[in-house]
Parts: structure tokens; sequence; C-alpha cells
């Protein structure tokens, strides 16, 4: 067989790849055109595996085809995942990329050996360990993420030295190979070392810091896929890996921002770490809670309302149920926005993406600078599955471990409703004293069991307290004025 | 190797300020399908490791290849099927233009 083609034409493929990958991420730029992009990504993708399957260096093809058959096999079901599941999912698809990368970088350094140019050597060198230390790290990451391995970080004296050191003799190991190819018995303890050092990196780090991770480790696979790209000296590669490595360091950099912390603060900090909680008497502080019918009069009663959701509603399932409040509160004229934190969830646009899922429209999901103006002019704002993001000792504590962080102002609205298993503090220890506030109503309970109850009140439930309309404006119009809204609020505080 | 090495630089740099740019617009409403069509596109590794299998150099380069391969089309093929069931879930509120 003889499918060999000229190398410029070759190239010409490649050069066209390129450029619908770009478009590809341009259109990515609004959801009306985002479609159109993967059709770009996926016509590239085509186009440059064409052009490569065309290579004359290429001497058989069985191999080649039962690979792409096998990963197909693999590929389709990872790409049927649950929407929920997509955290790990992409920190599997980071460990596979990396694999791939490291694999052709190990087999590469063995055909050339002992004659490697200084400079192919160092890029292989940054190809092998990048890709290496993302595989294990992003494996360790789903692990976390898909709760095989433990969320809570991982911490011991020294962890940071023990990794910084294991860093720098990769780094060593790697400078010598640079000076000296031929040391073949060094290739392979400088892979093992990365490979250890990735799992370490990722140990210490908490389940709240997921985002960051995520988004640093697609920066490290898409950096390792160019140094690829030098060694084999493929401008596609070198363009495809910078793309994603641009892609993954400013989301990393977006997430850092929005929790107020610097990368090394994450790598090296155990954020998530448990804190011995020396808040004065916490549970002496008195909140107050509501039942779902008491909930479910409130918010008919509401002329907005806008919803704060959390990882927990993605760990309770619960975006349906939000769905199905949604739909309940439009109908009665309530308007409902949802209110998103760039780190709500466990990778960047996480929310979104199960709000979406649930078929809520885009449309209504408010990005934090927007939202946060809004809150003051809220009636309800009702808060499922989230905690440090809503924290207003973010703001107000310069004690607080999250002092700083950007949050949703949710303490400003006019009635909070949160609704959480108990008392217990959230992920990263850290008391929340929105729930102490006099406007705030606790809903204890599973999200989707509590928006269900509120849902069932609200399309006419048993009591039918909120069906009958003894909170409506005289049965005139499902829209009640803010009067009536603060009357409610007023029978509800007595029931209280 | 020397000119084309610092052709290769020109090529990375270029391509870096270009993802930075096109990124930075990317609405944070879809962050998460644009690290899954990163994640597919990144798979163009594939194409490195389609070479190193096809030249058939030595056993060891084979298997390794055929590993990189099997998964780096993974990626590919559930990187663009995830990304395009996400972004249909994607509906506005607004009635769309007919």
């Amino acid at each position: 067989m003889n499918f060999a083609a000229n190398e410029q034409v070759i190239q010409i493929f490649y050069l066209v790849a390129s450029a619908l990958f770009i478009l590809a991420l341009k259109w990515m730029s609004s959801p009306a055109t985002a479609e159109r992009g993967v059709r770009a990504g996926e016509i590239g993708m085509v186009l440059a595996i064409g052009g490569t399957l065309l290579n004359h260096g290429i001497v058989d093809y069985k191999w080649i085809a039962m690979a792409v058959v096998l990963g197909t096999v693999i590929g389709i079901p990872l790409g049927l995942v649950r929407m929920t599941a997509v955290p790990q999912r992409t920190a599997l698809s980071h460990a596979f990329g990396a694999l791939c990368v490291t694999l052709v970088g190990i087999a590469d350094f063995y055909l050339r050996t002992p004659k490697v140019p200084r400079f192919t050597m160092a890029v292989l060198s940054l190809e092998v360990i990048l890709g290496a230390l993302t595989f294990t790290g992003s494996l360790m990451a789903a692990g976390k993420l898909q709760e095989i391995l433990p969320q809570r970080p991982l911490t011991y004296t020294g962890q940071n030295v023990v990794n910084l050191s294991l860093l720098a003799v990769a780094i060593v190991l790697a400078a010598y190979l640079v000076v000296h190819p031929s040391a073949t018995y060094l290739f392979p303890l400088m892979a093992g070392i990365a490979l250890v050092f990735g799992v370490l990196l990722v140990i210490p780090i908490g389940g709240a810091d997921m985002p960051t991770v995520i988004s640093l480790l697609n920066s490290y696979a898409g950096l390792s896929a160019a140094a690829m790209g030098f060694v084999l000296d493929s401008k596609l590669l070198i363009i495809a890996g910078a793309l994603d490595g641009s892609s993954g360091f400013i989301l990393s950099v977006i997430m850092s921002k929005a929790m107020n912390r610097s990368f090394t603060n994450i790598l090296f900090g155990a954020f998530g770490k448990v804190q011995v909680t020396a808040t004065d008497g916490a549970q002496a502080k008195p909140v107050r809670s509501a039942t779902a019918e008491e909930a479910a009069a409130i918010l008919a009663a509401a002329n907005t309302v806008v919803v704060v959701p959390g990882y927990g509603m993605a760990v309770a399932q619960a975006q349906h149920k939000v769905r199905e409040l949604y739909d309940a509160l439009t109908r009665r004229g309530v308007e409902v926005r949802f209110a998103i934190h760039p780190v709500a969830g466990r990778m960047p646009g996480h929310m979104n993406v199960l709000l979406a899922e649930a078929n809520i429209p885009y449309d209504r999901l408010i990005e934090m600078e927007d939202i946060n103006a809004e809150f003051p002019q809220t009636d309800v704002a009702l808060v499922v599955g989230a905690n440090d993001v809503t924290n207003p000792a973010a703001r107000t504590d310069p004690a607080s471990p999250i002092y700083g962080m950007p949050i949703l102002d949710v303490d400003k609205a006019r009635t909070v409703m949160v609704i959480k298993r108990s008392m217990s503090p959230g992920f990263a220890g850290i008391d929340n004293p929105l729930y102490y506030l006099e406007k705030t109503l606790m809903l204890f309970g599973d999200a989707k069991s509590f928006l269900n109850d509120i849902v069932h009140e609200l399309t006419g439930g048993r009591s039918g307290v909120v069906a009958s309309g003894r909170f409506a404006s005289n049965g005139q119009s499902p829209r009640v004025a803010a009067t009536d809204f603060e009357r409610a609020k007023l029978e509800i505080g007595k029931v209280i | 190797m020397g000119s084309n090495l610092i052709d290769a630089l020109f090529v990375f740099m270029l391509a870096a300020f270009i993802g930075f740019e096109v990124i930075r617009r990317v609405s944070p409403l879809l962050h998460t399908p644009l690290m899954s069509l990163t994640n597919a596109l990144d798979a163009i590794a594939v194409t490195g490791a389609i070479i190193m299998v096809g030249e058939q150099k030595t056993t060891f380069s084979i298997v390794l290849g055929t590993l990189a391969v099997i998964a780096a089309t993974s990626n590919v093929v559930g990187g663009f099927l995830i990304t395009d069931r996400m972004l249909k879930m994607f509906k506005t509120s607004r009635p769309t233009k007919p």
C-alpha cells in the first residue's frame, strides 16, 4: 500500500487544521456560535489525522487502525457521561492526553539516543516531565472527584520540601541528560520521579480547589503537547499545545482570582484542610429555620428570586428539582435568576452546564459581577448547596481564611433561604455568619427532597396554603405586590 | 535545525498570544465546554503517535505508540462528543430568530 503524499500537501492540511482550531476557540465566545466552533474543530481534526496518514514514513497501518478503533470504543462512553460526572471525566481526559505525550516522548528518546541534540533533549525532558506529572496528577484529581480517593487534603510535615526536592532532582537529571544524552539509565528515573511528583502534587489539594487544579493540569497538558511539537518539529502540535496551554492558564488565573489566592498558595497551601474552628460557641448562636410550606409561601409572594447553586446541588443531583422550582415560580410571575460564582462546583463553568442540562435557559444564569448589584433589590436569595462563596466574612472579617475572596452578596437580599443538611461547616471548615442573620431562614434537609416539597406546595400541595392564595394579592393576579411580600414574611415570622 | 528551532519558537509565541486573546473572550458560561473542546484539540498529539506506530522502527516504539494512539483517540472522540452534547443543552429563553 502506498498512500504517501508530497510533504507540502500534508503541511497544507496541517495549516488549514491550525486555522480551524483557532476559529473553533474563537466561536466558543458565545453559545450562539459555539456549535459551529465544535464543527470547525472536528473538521480540523479529520484533516490533520487524514494528512498524517498520508505521511510517506508510515509503512504499516494495521496497528494504527486497531488503536484508533480501540480508542474510539473507550472514547464513546467517556463522551456520554452524566453532566455531574464532567469534572472527573475532564481530569481523566487530561490524564489520557498527557499519557499519549509521555509515551511518545519516552519512545522518541530511545529511538534517538545516544545522539540527541541538546535543544531536542531539553524539550524532550520537558515533554516527559510535564506529561508524566500531568498524567498521575490528573488521575489523582479524577480519583478525588469520583470520590474513590478522599477529597480532604492529605498533608504531612515537610510535604512541600519533599515535593520541591523531587521536582529539583527531576530537573537536575534532565539537565544532565541534555549534556550527556547517552546516560540512558537516568531517563526512566527522571520519568519515574515526575510520575511520583504528580501524585504528591495533588494529594494535599482539597475538593474546593479542584477548579484551579483542573485548569492548571489542563495548561500543563497543553504545554507538554507543545513541547512534543518542538521535538517532532510539528507546527500543528505546537499551535494546538499553545492554544490548550494558554486556555488552561487563563482559566487557572480566573479561578485563583475568584478565590483570592495565588497559584503557589493553592499548590502548597492545602487550603481545604480541616481547620480547628475557633469560633466562639458557634452552636450557641440562634438560627431560624422554616418548613417547605413556609418557604414556598415566601417564594410565592416574592417578585424576584435569585437562586445560588453550589457543589451541594450537584452532589444531591438537585438540578432538575431546581428546574421544577424555576418553572413553578416563573408560572406565578416571579422573576427567577441564577447567580453563578466562578468557582462554584468542581471545575470552571460546572454550574452552568448542570443548569443547562436541566433545561434552564442560559440567559437566566448571571455572573457574579453582574448579579451582585441586583441582590439589594432581590426579595429572596435561595442558596442551594453553596457555602463559602456566600460567606460575608470574606468581605468583613480580616481574620477569616477566605477574607478578600470575591463572594456573591447574598446577605444583601431582603430574605435569604439556605438549603442545608445541618449546621456543620462547609468544605473548608469555615463558619458562615450568613446563617445567623435575622433575615436568614435555614431549610434543613436534603436539597433534592426539600426542593421537591417546595415545588409540591407551589403547585397545589396537600395543605394548599400557597396554592389557595392565602398570601397572594386577592387572587387578581399571580404577580403580587411588594407589600404582600412583606405581609407574607411577617406571617411566616410568627410561624417561626 | 537552528532555523527550524527559531521558526518553531516564533510559531509558539504567536499561537500563545492568539490563544490568550481568543480565550479571554470566551463567555464564562461556556468554560466547561471550552475545556473539553481544548482537550479534544490537544489530542492532536495523536498525529505524532500515528507516525511513530506507522514507522515501525522498534517493537518498543510500536507498543508505546499504539498505547498513545489509543489514549489520544479516546480524547478526540470523547472530547468532541461531550462538547457537542453540552452545547446542545444551552438554550435561551428569548425567542430564536427565524
